[in-house]
């Protein structure tokens, strides 16, 4: 970068907020994701719209890069500066602005962290259900550009269905406010379901304004345990067909779960080969009779052992231990590599049986928990990036199973983004037609292609290699 | 810094820090929340443990090129090891950034402060247990003689840093004579006791408060010898050599076989005689004398627990509370040791005290070894707001588990001016007063 257009950049956040040393711009170089690491010529820090629009009008004037970062707990390498540029933090943008009691809104300035907005929410008895794992770590600006899930996805939706309005600074520098406080709004195209999800390539959220619902009355968690997996999934299945909605419908295979006893010492039991997480929420009344239909389904579909929660504490610490499940794994090798393959939850069984064959045939060790309820799975390669051989494997198992899940029907990323990592089997989900959409819609949006440039969209796509299946 | 030196930096990495350790850690990031350094710089990454293993990893792989910046992101990590129970990966962060500290000092020569407080500490106070007792020796007589007041009008103490003269007015009052020990009740369990080389000279009367709750609850009590400083100090600060020769030192003074277990009532020397074991990973031998002496480790909380005193602190007259009493963790026995309940059992259990958790006591108190010499500016706002939490749950008595953390408080204590109000105490003599009354050292 142009030490002119530089210190023309730190003057507008001064000094005391830009970041430019080597250990800096290190700190700043990575995100979650594993062997994606590049540097940033500068991170700053502006502290309101103005500053940003400010930054945002110079980078445009001399094409420099621009990646806005949360707590950077991507998963796709989505926020990796690998166009060099500027990483925009929003530390100094962290406030919660307003809650608004009659219109049961939150607005909040980009860096508030989840599990801020959580907790906040919660005093006043109301509810913000999207939680991603990473929500005590992660922004609610990431979770806005990402459009993340969470554990909760299945009964409630995720980060978009809660989004009612967002300010925007645009690649001209012009502010755009979409939606608002309604519960109805048809004017026009719907923008701010465009911005959610977008990743940082079409502008900077600034500001975003979050629908909320009455905290639900009562919860209860149960834990069950089985000796396969299909076992599990299809009590899954059996579940969702006797038309129960529960809150949270969470798997784990053996190996997270032995993973995650270890971090956690709570004695799951590390025999077993499937563990379910099962939640409901709401009416006592209602909660009651579904939870004991679960149970009856449980029973019936062959598990070994069932647990029911007896304080909220023991509920928050199973909690807990699928929130942590990723990172546990990354005990297990020097590598971890994880996936969001997402199919329809009818096929979820056909899923995990498939993942399971993919880690024999490519000799690799492979890990899977996830969201069964909403067919969002989490295969999991367990990996070291310094094994050339192992690493061109698990690229093949990787091309695999997203192909195995694009034939369920199911899609390469469900609640974690494209970012750069999953830029190149784009095309394979939404074909040329959709690239070419998107494609459009950036051009037009952001002709320079300034705003996080590299991800979503791949230099060069993946040939697609149709592996038959038995 | 030239581009040779930065090489051979490098060079000392790949040396010294252990390349599967760095790759464990997955950068999640759960272990920011949990970073004192991290919170307290306004959520600047560099100075968080996930930035800093990433600094390593960069260094180590030569990625980047060694310069002060990287320096004063190591430089700044407190030790305190909140990073390692939040982390889900197992990440053995301690170990790395002693690794790390390791390789910088076996290539570059600290700074001449730096120098001087390491000389002074190291050289003199630590590594021998005779010049810690002169040095205390010359602090009594200091306190004693009147010529403290003469030397504070003076301003003597001008002429070091500031923290140091905050220290300087936070020394505790010398210890007095030995009183006669009480006949001793019927012996069941046998203690070795880990005097620790800061205790027993500053806090002298905490070590004797210690042998006598111990001995009231049964035990009989030796103090081997020979034994040295726990050599934390100096790992932590990568003189690994020092550390491993007092280290060794120690394996030879204890007589495993005789004893149940050897105690110690300071947090910080806790945790690292528990993990000798990492010291010795290439001498069988002493790796296999380090696993029995790890075996026998315990907190003075931890084993004063065990023996009954919560039930000891119940049968005490019940008296009106006085005052609140709140318990600031040791970074080491929490994050090493895992020890949170047993200090706050028995404070909750004591009489005429009402005791109140404190906001973030498990945070670090920016004390963390020499560190509040080192790094005034970031250990003086980690204590700020933790002098703010005090003053929330409006604590009269500060409790904690560790020298360092003691006088950190103490430290607070008079620099918020509320020596009036508010006192610090080693969790030993607090729990002594309440049971064998007031002469627990102040």
């Amino acid at each position: 970068m142009d030490v002119q257009v530089k210190e023309c950049l730190i003057a507008i956040t001064g000094s005391a907020h830009a970041r430019a040393s080597t250990a800096q711009r290190l700190a700043y170089s990575y995100d979650a994701t594993a062997n994606f690491q590049a540097l940033p010529d500068l991170v700053l820090s502006p502290a309101s719209i103005e500053e940003i629009q400010e930054i945002v009008k110079v980078c445009t004037e001399y094409g420099v890069p621009i990646v806005s970062r949360g707590s950077g707990t991507n998963l796709a390498a989505g926020t990796t500066p690998t166009s060099g540029g500027v990483v925009i933090l929003f530390n100094r943008m962290n406030r919660i602005l307003e809650l608004d009691e009659e219109n049961l809104t939150l607005t909040v300035q980009p860096g508030v962290i989840t599990q801020a907005i959580n907790e906040r929410v919660a005093e006043k008895g109301l509810f913000y259900p999207p939680d991603p794992s990473s929500m005590s770590i992660s922004t609610i600006g990431g979770n806005v550009s990402e459009n993340s899930g969470g554990l909760r996805g299945l009964k409630y939706g995720v980060t978009r269905d809660y989004v009612k309005a967002l300010k925007i600074v645009l690649p001209s520098g012009e502010l755009l406010t979409t939606g608002g406080k309604l519960a109805k709004d048809v004017a026009g195209y719907d923008l701010t379901s465009l911005f959610v999800g977008s990743e940082g390539t079409l502008g900077i959220i600034v500001e975003i304004t979050l629908g909320l619902i009455p905290a639900p009355e009562t919860k209860k968690t149960l834990v069950v345990y089985y000796d396969t997996l299909e076992k599990a999934a299809q009590t899954v299945s059996s579940i969702i067909a006797a038309k129960i909605v529960p809150a949270t419908l969470e798997f784990m295979d053996q190996g997270t779960i032995e993973a995650v006893e270890e971090f956690m010492k709570i004695g799951l039991p590390t025999n077993c080969e499937a563990m379910l997480l099962i939640e409901q929420d709401g009416d006592p009344m209602i909660v009651e009779r579904d939870m004991e239909l679960v149970h009856k389904l449980c029973m019936e579909h062959g598990a070994t052992s069932m647990q029911l929660a007896q304080t909220a504490e023991e509920a928050a610490q199973l909690s807990i231990a699928r929130r942590v499940a990723l990172s546990a794994l990354a005990r297990k090798r020097p590598t971890t590599i994880l996936e969001d393959a997402t199919v329809p939850r009818s096929e979820i069984a056909k899923m995990v049986k498939a993942v399971q064959e993919i880690a024999v045939k490519y000799d690799l060790l492979i890990c899977t928990f996830g969201h069964a309820g909403d067919g969002n799975l989490h295969p999991t390669i367990l990996t070291d990036v310094r094994d050339d051989a192992e690493m061109a494997r698990v690229e093949m198992a990787f091309a695999e199973i997203f192909d195995h899940a694009i034939k369920l029907g199911g899609t390469i990323t469900g609640e974690h983004g494209v970012g750069e990592m999953k830029a190149p089997y784009l095309e394979w989900k939404i074909g040329k037609a959709g690239i070419d959409t998107m494609k459009s819609i950036k051009q037009a949006i952001d002709p320079l292609n300034i705003m996080n440039p590299g991800k979503i969209f791949a230099k060069s796509a993946k040939k697609r290699v149709v592996v038959q299946h038995e | 810094m030239s581009r040779a030196q930065a090489e051979l930096i490098r060079h000392s990495f790949v040396t010294h820090v252990d390349e599967n350790r760095l790759m464990d850690c997955m950068r999640c990031g759960f272990c920011l929340p949990a970073c004192p350094t991290y919170i307290h710089s306004d959520y600047d990454e560099t100075q968080s443990p996930r930035g800093r293993i990433a600094l390593m990893k960069a260094v180590r792989d030569g990625n980047v090129e060694w310069d002060g910046s990287i320096e004063e992101a190591f430089d700044l990590c407190l030790g305190c090891r909140a990073c390692e129970p939040a982390c889900p990966a197992g990440v053995q962060y301690g170990t790395l950034i002693e690794e790390t500290r390791e390789a910088v000092l076996s290539v570059k020569s600290p700074s001449w402060k730096e120098k001087a407080i390491r000389k002074g500490a190291f050289d003199h106070l630590f590594a021998d247990q005779r010049k810690m007792k002169t040095a205390v020796k010359l602090v009594t007589f200091y306190q004693k003689s009147g010529l403290q007041k003469v030397v504070r009008k003076v301003g003597f103490m001008e002429l070091f840093p500031p923290f140091m003269k905050e220290m300087e007015r936070s020394l505790p009052d010398p210890p007095r004579k030995r009183r006669e020990q009480a006949a001793p009740a019927e012996k069941k369990t046998k203690v070795a006791f880990f005097a620790g080389c800061l205790m027993d000279t500053m806090f002298k009367e905490t070590n004797r408060n210690t042998i006598d709750l111990l001995e009231r609850l049964g035990c009989e009590v030796v103090i081997p010898k020979n034994q040295q400083c726990c050599g934390a100090l100096q790992g932590h600060s990568g003189e690994m050599d020092r550390a491993r020769r007092n280290a060794k030192a120690n394996l030879e003074a204890f007589d495993f076989n005789d004893i149940d277990y050897i105690v110690n009532n300071a947090g910080g020397c806790g945790a690292f005689l528990s993990e000798y074991d990492r010291l010795f990973g290439n001498e069988p031998e002493l790796l296999a004398l380090a696993n029995r002496f790890v075996e026998k480790q315990i907190d003075i909380s931890s084993l004063l627990v065990k023996l009954g005193i919560v039930d000891e602190l119940m049968k005490q007259p019940a008296t009106e509370a006085t005052g609140i009493v709140t318990y600031q963790d040791s970074c080491h026995l929490r994050n090493v040791n895992g020890v949170k309940d047993e200090p706050r059992e028995m404070l909750k259990a004591a009489k005429g005290s009402l005791f109140v958790e404190m906001p973030g006591a498990h945070l670090c108190c920016g004390s963390a070894g020499v560190y509040n010499l080192l790094q005034p500016e970031m250990a003086s706002r980690i204590l700020g707001s933790k002098m703010e939490e005090v003053k929330r749950v409006q604590a009269t008595t500060i409790i904690t588990t560790n020298p360092g953390c003691l006088l950190q408080m103490k430290v607070g204590v008079e620099r918020e001016g509320l020596s009036g109000t508010a006192r610090a105490m080693h969790v030993v003599d607090f729990i002594h007063e309440k049971i064998m009354g007031s002469n627990g050292g102040k």
